[in-house]
């Protein structure tokens, strides 16, 4: 109706196609979310993170990040990740598969994604005990030697969340896989390991890696758990930052906290760095 | 207040940091035209009967890191409570004292901040700067050594380093050295890091000073910790409650009033305690008034409930509880002490031993840089 009456009227048409001006009022929610939720937070540890406990600027905090047990602390956050990631994306998506290649009504999936949803957010003192009181040192089941290791006793306790996770942000890939291309493959002679090779293989890798990616920070934030599961050596960061935050005998120091918050920012740039040029590559035949 | 249990601290921080913007200001603190954030005393304020009425308009006071079974806290908040009809808010039961300081360093000027702290000395001592001096009705009650001579911290109750054990699994226990044997395998645990809580500092200390050592260096009692590592008996998760009702933590080094068979809930026939005669190490926890409290009568009123002799007054009430109250002496002297109570405790012998603020400085640096190490 405006537009009818603008151009009755010989003002200048509306052109069609042309974005509202006021469309960049949609993103405000998004941005002011992101801008809150996770610019904010960012700017306030790398600030910090710089900042002495008597005022006023210093690097010490980042030095700190160089002594022998933050370095420890690093090096096994990232073993629990790579580890509880790898497995997880692996595991998580040979069981997707599976679920996938069922019977997109039936029970079995329902069960598996109803379960899924429940395991991956199973965590924290509830998981570790759980483990504790079955394969652990007061195991029901039996008492597993290996329980008590690093990584792999908590590796294994952390799969149990990874694992289902991986179904559920990788089934949606796998059931956009369509039977056809399969069927056009065999038509053509192509064998099974042709078709994953060459048509599943690669439409899945950038599900896969990012998938992958996922788990990866989802372990690194991670703390509840190995918390309960390990209370007097910090073997990962979240657990270091913790006793910056909390220690009542004198050790306390949140800004040191903040700068191994800053290590945690880095490892996942570095991270999300790779996985931007892995993506790249991955995609570069799609387009 | 020193029993981390960590659970969503980075979700806390973040939404402290969230309210911090936005809460209101405190209520004016200006009942009846004096502002009790001033008084040193409750006569400084016009006298008890003021401080009350002043209070009770109040209406409210925050408490921090107060366990409901830590040292009867449950039932003391209830009987304070119920006494002045001023409601308590209990915030953040289980944390540290560190996270008592920052709390009300996030929260200041607002009127969801803590009033009152019950911190350890590190903490205490290191805080002064956000500290109202005030001095209760009992100040003279309180040892010299318990107190800050300008009334900044006090010391209110504590007890001593004691091994809490299920005799019905291993019998009776009577040394440290007998925590080395095969029977304890990945049975022994502390309440807590002790890089990071106050009472598993304590409970190394304590075995440094069974070992010979002395209160100057923990070097032997991360020794100590070392050979319980190294003989499979430590286990490294922390204890509580639930881990000795589990039957995963069944000896614990805890302070006594955390130690009893009531406070963890088994039966008194089975979980026994006993301080090491060769290392009775004694500790304190310390009261102290937030300087911007936004209930400052409040909190004053509190302070004077935690000091009062009465039969329900928080020195019998600790008491109760298992602790030994900072006034017992006096009160043993006076005779306001509950008998029942104080027969009930522990029995200490030979000569207890309190760290230094200096000592426990030592010992914390000592942790940070040899723990890790000793344990893995």
């Amino acid at each position: 109706m405006a537009a009818a009456t603008a151009t009755k009227t010989g003002a200048r048409p509306v052109r069609a196609g042309r974005r509202p001006p006021l469309a960049w009022v949609g993103t405000v929610p998004f941005l002011a979310y992101a801008g809150i939720f996770l610019l904010l937070p960012t700017g306030i540890v790398v600030w910090n993170a710089f900042k002495g406990n008597s005022g006023g600027w210093t690097l010490s905090n980042i030095s700190a990040l160089n002594t022998g047990p933050v370095r420890t602390a690093f090096k096994g956050s990232i073993e629990l990740c790579v580890i509880s990631s790898v497995a997880g994306a692996v595991l998580g998506a040979i069981l997707a598969y599976a679920v996938a290649s069922g019977n997109p009504e039936g029970l079995i999936r329902r069960l598996y994604l109803a379960g899924s949803g429940v395991l991956a957010q199973f965590g924290g003192v509830t998981l570790a005990f759980a483990f504790l009181a079955t394969i652990g040192p007061a195991g029901l089941l039996f008492k597993a030697g290996w329980y008590s290791n690093f990584p792999w006793g908590i590796g294994l306790i952390y799969a149990y969340f990874q694992i289902p996770l991986m179904v559920l942000v990788f089934l949606p890939a796998i059931d956009g896989l369509k039977i056809q291309w399969r069927e056009a493959a065999e038509n053509l002679g192509g064998s099974t390991w042709h078709y994953w090779r060459y048509i599943a293989g690669p439409l899945l890798t950038p599900a896969f890696t990012g998938a992958a990616l996922l788990l990866f920070a989802n372990a690194l934030s991670a703390f509840a758990t190995i918390e309960a599961w390990e209370d007097q050596i910090n073997y990962v960061v979240p657990q270091s930052i913790s006793g910056s935050l909390i220690s009542e005998v004198g050790l306390a120091n949140a800004h040191e906290g903040d700068a191994l918050a800053l290590g945690l920012i880095v490892v996942v740039v570095i991270v999300m760095t790779g996985y931007f040029f892995l993506q790249r590559r991955a995609a570069r035949w799609q387009s | 207040m020193r029993t981390p249990f960590r659970l969503g601290l980075a979700g806390l921080a973040a939404a402290s940091l969230l309210a911090a913007g936005c809460s209101s200001s405190p209520s004016s603190s200006s009942s009846g035209g004096y502002n009790w954030s001033n008084a040193t005393s409750a006569a400084s304020g016009g006298g008890m009967s003021a401080l009350v009425k002043a209070a009770k308009a109040e209406g409210t006071l925050n408490v921090i890191a107060l366990p409901n079974d830590w040292a009867n806290y449950g039932t003391i908040i209830k009987d304070f409570s119920a006494k002045y009809g001023i409601k308590v808010n209990s915030i953040q039961p289980s944390d540290s004292s560190a996270q008592e300081v920052t709390y009300i360093q996030q929260k200041k000027g607002t009127s969801v901040s803590a009033d009152v702290l019950d911190v350890g000395g590190s903490v205490a001592t290191a805080s002064t700067s956000l500290f109202a001096p005030y001095e209760v009705a009992t100040w003279s009650s309180i040892p010299a050594g318990l107190k800050d001579s300008s009334g900044l911290y006090v010391g209110d109750y504590g007890g001593y380093m004691s091994v809490g054990y299920d005799s019905a699994k291993f019998g009776t226990i009577t040394s440290l050295s007998q925590l080395l044997g095969s029977k304890f395998k990945n049975d022994v645990a502390l309440n807590g890091n002790p890089t990071e809580a106050n009472a598993a500092l304590n409970g190394v200390m304590m075995a440094s000073l069974a070992e010979g050592g002395s209160a100057g260096s923990i070097a032997d009692g991360v020794n100590f910790f070392h050979k319980l590592k190294v003989a499979g008996n430590f286990n490294t998760t922390q204890a509580t409650p639930d881990t000795i009702k589990a039957g995963t933590t069944p000896v614990v080094f805890n302070w006594d009033y955390l130690n009893t068979a009531s406070v963890v809930g088994q039966s008194a026939s089975t979980w026994k305690l006993f301080i090491p005669a060769n290392a009775t190490l004694g500790g304190f926890y310390y009261q102290a008034i937030n300087k911007d409290a936004p209930h400052p009568a409040a909190a004053r009123l509190w302070e004077e409930f935690l000091f009062s002799q009465a039969a329900v007054g928080g020195q019998n009430l600790w008491l109760e509880g298992g602790a030994r109250p900072a006034e017992q002496a006096a009160m043993t002297t006076n005779g306001s002490i509950n008998q029942t109570a104080a027969a009930a405790l522990p029995p200490v012998t030979g000569t207890p031993i309190f760290l230094t603020q200096a000592q426990a400085t030592v010992a914390a640096t000592y942790l940070a840089a040899n723990w890790p190490k000793a344990i893995s």
